[in-house]
């Protein structure tokens, strides 16, 4: 079905990725088990700040997972030509980060052998029951979708009408996954910097920014590496999404910027300030938040004059400031200024412990073991064509 | 066919390994073969329920104990006899009947590997003074 | 009798649906045609100028954390606390100005769960492991909680802690009448429902010697703390948010 025997044929060089990956999923696997051991003290969490990296990453990697749409919409909507070898890695991208973003919700868990209380407990008013209702759902669509494309592509057929039909609806579940997550926060009433209706915009716009951006790189990398090229024009169409979505992200957090400073709210500026000024005595945010803002400007500035953006390099560069820059801060900023200041005003410095970036770091390389064994998969079929 | 070291040690290491549980746990423990004499409680003479019952169900009973205390703030038991128990694991169970969860509970359930209890990571044993009083 | 394939199916279908129809009216009528009984909603009312009157009075904080084995965390990152202390300001944010900073600056205020009417962290709990009882208690079942900290991140008071580690090595003395909790659950002040129960007033108003918290039914017009409410100004925490909390500070 899944072909998994394809991943299981490569090169010298496929081989020595996939041990480097294994290597690391150790090493957060044994960090994980330290923290089963001693409870999550080992983590750089506390009682004011008490979500954080793994939260953060589960939030961003959703992000990711929800971009697929950006291919998808195009190709099986629009019946867009260029995306056609790019959608299926698109799909297989979503089924990757759903997987981490599921695995980083599990390692932030206080009691993770009861998470099937979440099943067996199921409470229709919480925003967690559908983000999991929404994301096992995503995972389960994608995962059909891309089989019935690769076993449609190794028959050298298209894909069957309820593939397409499948497809179709995987666009609205793709714009619900994100939407839920951001519902997760934006509903809160304690948390000024989350309660805003723009959140789940805003995660959207730097989804659809970041997502393509990081396809974008993987494509870049397959046509390197092995003979698979989407296109030029595949790239290049992918490269306006980003752009648009890019400067869509800027504006939105301008506008929230606006709301907060000119109102001149006490507690809507509070967490803006102790992001990108400091608060309290405490700045070590600071850098890492203008240097996001920084990214997206230089990125946005090399995608929108079409000269740079069909430059490869410099294409490359916009992507991964593009990509870093909304990691930082939707993986990071965007959680810890919703927690900082706490609800009884206290500034508590949050920073991830060696054994939590070593857990995070696991999860990235399982994530990166499952696209890298999936493009393999897909690789071995066109290449059988 | 050169697959066939692979799968045939393929499906030893699997067989080992999913038998870790008879063969580990043989290796380890000391079995007592005698007949496990549990002391009866000194001061009730009659049970909670009827014995074969608790004999056989007494995690049920317990896990009803524990949904009617914890979500339906209801304390009181009326046992099968007409007497009304406090429902409390501590108090009631130990101090009350069995003792103590060594002397009790663990006879078993450390004994033949039956389900680890975990009942004890929040509830407290009973004290060992109370053990005497009513 | 001859039938089809697509009659059968028909008739089945409708059948289904007469059934669940039937259960759902069953359900309904059931619940519309029960009685509520009376009320009781517990509430708590504090008065701040009582409080501070004994400097480092922490009584009821005492009573309340070794009864219920509170473990004690040094490391203030990772403490555990059901009631405790804090400066006015940050009790009440944006209440003191510069004009009025003199009367309360640093003035202690009693801080615990505000077990409200329509608390925000049983709103998200993916599993039901905390919720408002009929008597107004906000409580956890600890043998439920997976340890996800939605309700921290939902409560507006900053009421709950977590347990980061094994808390039985913290505990000074345990008490045995009182379960402790495990690693990777959330716990928070439960009105002392297991006294509730037995017609006995939380710990902490009891240990109280100024008499500075009156515990009573919010929903008895003439409780005592109904009458207490009557006479007093009373303000709570942040109101404007809708939670309903049932603690009332008398300034």
């Amino acid at each position: 079905m899944l072909m998994f025997e394809k991943a299981f044929t490569g090169s010298c060089r496929y081989w020595l990725w996939i041990t480097c990956l294994l290597l690391v999923v150790l090493a957060g696997f044994a960090c994980y088990l330290r923290q089963l051991a001693h409870g999550l003290v080992i983590t750089g969490l506390s009682r004011d700040v008490t979500w954080g990296l793994y939260i953060a990453q589960f939030t961003f990697f959703v992000g990711i997972a929800a971009s697929a749409v950006t291919v998808v919409l195009p190709y099986y909507l629009h019946d867009c030509k260029e995306f056609a070898r790019v959608t299926i890695l698109g799909e297989l991208l979503a089924v990757s980060a759903v997987t981490m973003s599921g695995l980083f919700i599990f390692v932030d868990l206080g009691q993770p052998a009861r998470i099937f209380n979440v099943l067996l407990h199921p409470q229709p008013q919480s925003v967690m029951f559908w983000d999991m209702i929404a994301l096992s759902g995503y995972f389960l669509i994608n995962t059909v979708i891309a089989m019935g494309a690769l076993n449609a592509g190794r028959e050298h057929a298209s894909p069957p009408n309820w593939i397409r039909a499948l497809a179709i609806v995987s666009i609205p579940w793709a714009i619900s996954i994100h939407t839920v997550t951001a519902f997760l926060y934006s509903g809160l009433p304690g948390r000024t910097y989350w309660l805003t209706a723009i959140l789940a915009p805003r995660f959207l716009a730097s989804a659809f920014s970041s997502g393509p951006a990081l396809l974008i790189l993987l494509c870049l990398a397959m046509r390197k590496l092995t003979a698979f090229d989407v296109g030029g024009e595949a790239i290049h169409k992918l490269a306006v999404i980003v752009t648009y979505a890019t400067a869509i992200n800027i504006f939105f957090i301008l506008t929230e910027v606006f709301t907060a400073f000119y109102s001149e709210i006490p507690a809507h500026e509070e967490s803006f300030e102790y992001l990108f000024i400091g608060l309290g005595g405490d700045y070590h945010l600071v850098p890492w938040m203008w240097l996001s803002f920084l990214l997206s400007l230089v990125a946005l500035t090399l995608l929108l004059v079409p000269r740079w953006r069909t430059n490869p390099r410099l294409l490359v560069i916009a992507c991964l400031c593009i990509f870093v820059s909304i990691w930082l801060e939707k993986g990071l900023g965007l959680i810890i200024g919703g927690l900082v200041p706490s609800p009884l005003g206290a500034i508590t410095r949050y920073a991830p412990t060696l054994p939590e970036w070593t857990i995070v770091c696991g999860i990235w390389a399982i994530g990166t073991v499952m696209t890298t064994a999936l493009y393999k998969i897909t690789l071995s079929v066109w290449e059988e064509n | 066919m050169n697959d066939r070291p692979f799968i045939v040690g393929g499906l030893l290491v699997f067989v080992v390994f999913v038998t870790t549980p008879i063969w580990h746990g043989v290796a380890a423990r000391q079995v007592a073969l005698a007949p496990l004499e549990l002391k009866l409680p000194s001061r009730e003479k009659h049970c909670v329920a009827p014995v074969s019952y608790m004999r056989t169900s007494h995690m049920q009973l317990l896990n009803e104990w524990r949904t009617d205390v914890v979500r339906n703030q209801q304390r009181q038991y009326t046992a099968y006899d007409g007497k009304v128990y406090d429902m409390n694991l501590t108090r009631t169970c130990l101090s009350g009947c069995h003792g103590s969860q060594k002397e009790f509970c663990d006879r078993c359930h450390t004994y033949n590997g039956a389900a680890a209890l975990n009942c004890w990571n929040c509830h407290s044993d009973a004290p060992p003074a109370a053990r005497n009083l009513p | 009798m001859k039938i089809t394939r697509k009659q059968f199916l028909q008739l089945s279908g409708l059948s289904l649906i007469a059934m669940a129809s039937k259960r759902l009216l069953r359900g309904t009528g059931s619940s519309a045609s029960t009685e509520s009984p009376k009320t009781i909603r517990w509430g708590m009312a504090i008065d701040v100028q009582k409080c501070r009157r004994k400097e480092g009075c922490n009584g009821c904080i005492k009573a309340c954390h070794s009864a219920h084995n509170v473990p004690q965390f040094s490391d203030h990152a990772h403490e555990v606390k059901w009631v405790w202390k804090q400066p006015f300001e940050d009790a009440f944010p944006f209440a003191q100005t510069e004009y009025t900073r003199e009367v309360f600056a640093g003035a202690p205020v009693l801080l615990l769960c505000n077990h409200c009417d329509d608390p925000p962290c049983q709103d998200v709990c993916p599993v039901d492991a905390t919720w408002r009882t009929d008597n107004g208690v906000v409580t956890i079942d600890w043998h439920r909680c997976i340890g996800c900290r939605y309700c921290m991140a939902a409560c507006p008071y900053g009421s709950r802690s977590f347990n980061w580690q094994d808390p039985r090595p913290a505990i000074p003395t345990v008490n045995p009448d009182f379960p402790t909790r495990t690693k990777g659950v959330v716990e928070k002040c439960n009105f002392c429902e297991e006294r509730l129960a037995k017609k006995l007033t939380p710990l902490c108003v009891e240990a109280c010697e100024e008499k500075a918290l009156v515990f009573g039914d919010l929903e008895q017009p003439d409780s005592q703390i109904r009458k207490l409410l009557r006479s007093r100004f009373a303000v709570q925490r942040k109101p404007e948010l809708g939670s309903g909390p049932s603690v009332y500070y008398l300034i």
